[in-house]
C-alpha cells in the first residue's frame, strides 16, 4: 500500500527516509503551490486555518498520484489541530477516495495506543530495524535543521544576492540522497562547506539588525505558506531566528523549548496553555527581548486561535519589554508584494531604532 | 467587604450558567451588577479594544466588561479550561481574563476562577468556591452559596428542557405548522444582537423553534458515541450533537447553523452539520452572522428557507 503524508518544510526529506527505511513504497508529497492550495481551499470549509487547506490539497494530489495510506501526527489540546484528522478523513470520503488514514497521538497522550499504531505501520520490520530508521530520520533532522540555521546567518553577509540560497539548495539535495546515517553526517559537513563558500562581506554580524519569528508550527516550517520568510528577511540583511526547529530540544543554540522554560515565562500573562504554540509566542517574545533581538514577527494562520490569544497580549509585550513585534496572519488571500513591503518597513524600522538606540548609547558616553 | 460591587458582563457562558453566577455572588454578600443586553455601542467599543483578528463573540465580550468596567469593584471573568486531559474548550475562552487584560486598561480587579467543563457541562466547582472564601474569608457562607447557585442552576436547565424557549423568555407563535430546530452557541442564539434577531423573524414567520438547550443529557450522549471521543469542545461539541438529534429524530422540519463570523471550530462543525445533512436528507442552512450583517439581508435569507420548508411540506402532503 502506498504511504504518504503532509508536507512541512525541509522535514519531508527525514520522514521519507523513515518511510524508505521501513519498506514502504511512498508517494513522496511535492512541495505545496498555488494549485495545491487552489485545490484545498475547493474543499475545505471557508474558515479553516490555512495549515488545514494547504495540508487537505496536499493529501488529494499525493492520492491522485496513486498514495492510499494516509499517515499524520494528530496533534492535541485545545485549538483545532485535534480534529483536523477527523475533519480530512470525511472530506476526503465524501469526495470518493478509497483510502485509509493513520493518526499518531502524542505518545504521553496514550501510550498503548502509540504502540499498537507504530506496529501497524512498522509493518513486517523488525524493531532493529524500526530502530535505525528512527536514528537515520533524526540524523536526517538535525542535519537539515544544522543547515537552516547556517544558511540564516550566511545569507544576510552574502555579495551576490541569491548565492546563499542555491547553495542551500544544493546542501539539501546532499542530505536528501544520503543513505545511512554516515553519509548523512558527511552529507551535513559538505553542506555546510557549500554554505561557508559563499562570498560575503566582512563585518560584525552583531551590527545585522536580528529578527525573532514565532508563531504557529506549519507557517513556520512550510516556507510556500510563509512566502519564504527567513529568504526574504536575509535578503533584506536581516539575521533570522525562528523559535521552531523539529529538533528543538536537542539543541542549545536557539530558543529552549520542550522543557517547562517557555511556559514559565509566558505564566505571568498567559498561565494557560491555549493550544497549538499560543502560550510559547507568549514566552518566545520575552525570550528574544532579552537576548538583545531587535524585533519579532509573529506568523499566523489567519483566525488562528491561539495567536490571536497570543496576540492580545503582544501590545502590553511589546511595551514592557521595549521590542517591536510585528504580526503576519496569511490567509489564501495574503499576497506576496503586501508581505514584501511590509517586511521592508520592518526591517527599516528596526534599523532606525538600532541607529537611535546607538546614538544615544554615544551620547550617554560622551557625557552629553 | 459587604456591598461591594460585583460586574458580570452578560455575555459568553453568562447566557448558560446566569443563575450559578449570580446567585453564588449575591448569596455571598456582594451586590451584582450586570453590563446592559448587548446593543451597538456594546458592539462598538468591542470593536475598538480587541484585537481585530478576533470572532465577533470575544469583540462583544470586550464590548460588555468595558460598559461596566468603570462602575464596579470587581470583574467576573471566568476562565472556562477542559475538566480532564481529553475535554477542550475553545482556546479564547481558556485564556479570556489574559485576553482582557492585554487589551483593556484601567480594569477593577478581576475575578477569574478556572471552571472545569466536561462532556456534560461544568465538572466540579471547588475554584468558585476557593474565590469566595478568598472574597468574603467565610468558608460556610462560601459553601451554602455554592450550594444554593448550584440548585439554582439546575432548576433552570430543567424548566428549559421541559419549558422551551418560553422558559427563555422567548415567546412562540401559537399555532406554529413548521418547527426548524435553531444549532448554535447559546451567546449566538439567545443574544439578539449576535443572533441578528434570528428568533423574531422565526416568530413572525410563525414557525416554533427549538434549540440545543431543549435536548436532554441522555440524547446528547447518545449522539456524542457517533463520533470520536470530544471532536470539538464543549459548546461545539453540543452544536454537533444537537443537530444530530434534530435531523435524525424528526422533531424539525429543518435546521438553521447560526455561526459567528471568524469562530475557528464553528467552521469545522458546519462543514460536518453539512455532510450529516446531505446523509440524511434533512433541510440545512448556515447563517454567519458579523458585525455587518444586515437585518434585512438575514430576513430575506431566512423568509427563503422557511418558504422552501413549506412547499415541501406541502409537496408532501399532496403526495399522500
Ligand atoms: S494552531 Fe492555529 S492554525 Fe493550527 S490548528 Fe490551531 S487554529 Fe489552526
Ligand atoms: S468558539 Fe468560536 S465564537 Fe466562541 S470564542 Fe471560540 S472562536 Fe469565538
Amino acid at each position: 500500500m502506498k504511504v504518504s503524508y503532509a508536507h512541512m518544510g525541509t522535514s519531508v526529506m527525514a520522514v521519507n527516509a523513515l518511510a524508505r527505511t521501513l519498506d514502504y513504497e511512498i508517494v513522496p508529497p511535492t512541495p505545496p503551490t498555488e494549485s495545491t492550495l487552489t485545490l484545498g481551499v475547493r474543499h475545505s470549509p471557508e474558515f479553516a486555518c490555512i495549515p488545514f487547506k494547504i495540508v487537505l490539497g496536499t493529501y488529494i494530489e499525493s492520492l491522485e498520484r496513486g498514495a492510499r495510506l494516509l499517515v499524520s501526527g494528530g496533534g492535541r489540546g485545545p485549538c483545532r489541530a485535534g480534529y483536523y484528522g477527523e475533519m480530512h478523513r470525511r472530506i476526503l470520503l465524501d469526495l470518493g477516495y478509497e483510502h485509509e488514514m493513520l493518526f499518531f497521538w502524542p505518545p504521553l497522550r496514550s501510550p498503548l495506543d502509540f504502540y499498537r499504531k507504530l506496529r501497524t505501520f512498522k509493518g513486517a520490520a523488525s524493531w532493529p530495524r524500526v530502530y535505525r530508521a528512527l536514528r537515520l530520520t533524526w540524523e536526517k533532522l538535525m542535519a537539515l535543521d544544522d543547515l537552516e540555521i547556517r544558511s540564516h546567518r550566511v545569507r544576510p553577509l552574502e555579495r551576490c544576492p541569491g548565492d546563499t540560497t542555491r547553495a542551500f539548495r544544493r546542501a539539501l539535495g546532499l542530505v536528501d540522497a544520503a543513505e545511512t546515517v554516515e553519509e548523512t553526517k558527511k552529507a551535513r559537513s559538505g553542506g555546510l562547506e557549500l554554505l561557508d563558500s559563499v562570498p560575503v562581506y566582512t563585518g560584525d554580524p552583531d551590527d545585522l539588525v536580528k529578527i525573532g519569528v514565532i508563531g504557529e508550527i506549519y507557517v513556520q516550517l512550510e516556507p510556500f505558506a510563509n512566502f519564504r520568510l527567513e529568504e526574504r528577511l536575509g535578503e533584506l540583511g536581516a539575521w533570522v531566528q525562528r523559535s521552531i526547529f523539529l529538533t528543538n530540544f536537542a539543541r542549545t543554540d536557539i530558543l529552549q523549548r520542550g522543557d517547562q522554560g517557555v511556559a514559565k515565562t509566558a505564566a505571568p500573562y498567559l498561565p494557560e496553555n491555549v493550544g497549538g504554540h499560543g502560550q510559547s509566542s507568549v514566552g518566545e517574545i520575552i525570550q528574544y527581548a532579552e537576548r538583545g533581538f531587535d524585533g519579532v514577527i509573529q506568523l499566523a494562520p489567519f483566525a488562528c486561535i491561539p495567536e490571536i490569544v497570543a496576540k492580545s497580549i503582544v501590545p502590553r509585550l511589546s511595551r514592557e519589554y521595549n521590542i517591536p513585534v510585528m504580526t503576519l496572519f496569511i490567509d489564501e488571500q495574503t499576497g506576496e508584494g503586501g508581505i514584501q513591503t511590509r517586511l521592508e518597513a520592518f526591517v527599516d524600522l528596526l534599523r532606525a531604532r538600532r541607529r537611535g538606540r546607538k546614538d544615544v548609547d554615544d551620547a550617554a558616553l560622551s557625557g552629553s | 467587604m459587604r456591598d461591594a460591587v460585583i460586574g458580570i458582563p452578560r455575555y459568553l457562558s453568562y447566557y448558560s450558567f446566569a443563575p450559578l453566577y449570580e446567585t453564588f455572588f449575591r448569596e455571598l454578600g456582594f451586590q451584582v451588577r450586570l453590563s446592559p443586553p448587548s446593543n451597538t455601542d456594546i458592539l462598538d467599543a468591542g470593536v475598538r479594544e480587541t484585537v481585530n483578528d478576533a470572532c465577533i463573540p470575544i469583540k462583544i465580550f470586550h464590548g460588555h466588561v468595558a460598559a461596566i468596567k468603570d462602575r464596579v469593584d470587581f470583574l467576573f471573568v471566568p476562565r472556562l479550561a477542559g475538566a480532564k486531559m481529553h475535554y477542550t474548550v475553545c482556546p479564547k475562552f481558556l485564556g479570556l481574563p489574559d485576553m482582557v487584560r492585554g487589551s483593556i486598561s484601567d480594569l477593577p480587579d478581576i475575578i477569574a476562577p478556572r471552571l472545569p467543563m466536561g462532556r456534560d457541562g461544568l465538572q466540579g466547582l471547588r475554584s468558585l468556591y476557593r474565590t469566595g472564601v478568598r472574597l468574603t474569608g467565610r468558608r460556610v457562607q462560601a459553601m451554602r452559596a455554592l450550594h444554593n447557585a448550584r440548585r439554582a442552576l439546575g432548576r433552570r436547565i430543567n424548566q428549559i428542557q421541559q419549558g422551551g424557549l418560553e422558559a427563555l423568555g422567548f415567546d412562540q407563535p401559537r399555532d406554529a405548522d413548521l418547527t426548524v430546530a435553531l444549532i448554535g452557541y447559546p451567546y449566538m442564539l439567545y443574544d439578539t444582537l449576535a443572533s441578528g434577531g434570528i428568533l423574531g423573524q422565526l416568530r413572525a414567520l410563525g414557525v416554533r423553534v427549538v434549540t440545543p438547550e431543549m435536548v436532554s443529557t441522555r440524547e446528547m450522549r447518545r449522539h456524542a458515541r457517533a463520533y470520536p471521543e470530544n471532536l470539538f469542545w464543549y459548546y461545539s461539541n453540543r452544536s454537533l450533537w444537537a443537530g444530530m438529534h434534530y435531523m435524525t429524530s424528526g422533531l424539525a422540519d429543518g435546521i438553521i447553523h447560526v455561526t459567528a463570523f471568524g469562530c475557528g471550530p464553528d467552521a469545522m462543525v458546519n462543514k460536518l452539520l453539512e455532510l450529516e445533512s446531505a446523509r440524511y436528507g434533512a433541510p440545512f442552512m448556515a447563517i454567519t452572522v458579523d458585525e455587518h450583517t444586515g437585518d434585512v439581508g438575514l430576513r430575506t435569507r431566512v423568509e427563503a428557507f422557511v418558504d422552501m420548508l413549506r412547499w415541501q411540506a406541502a409537496r408532501k402532503e399532496g403526495l399522500t
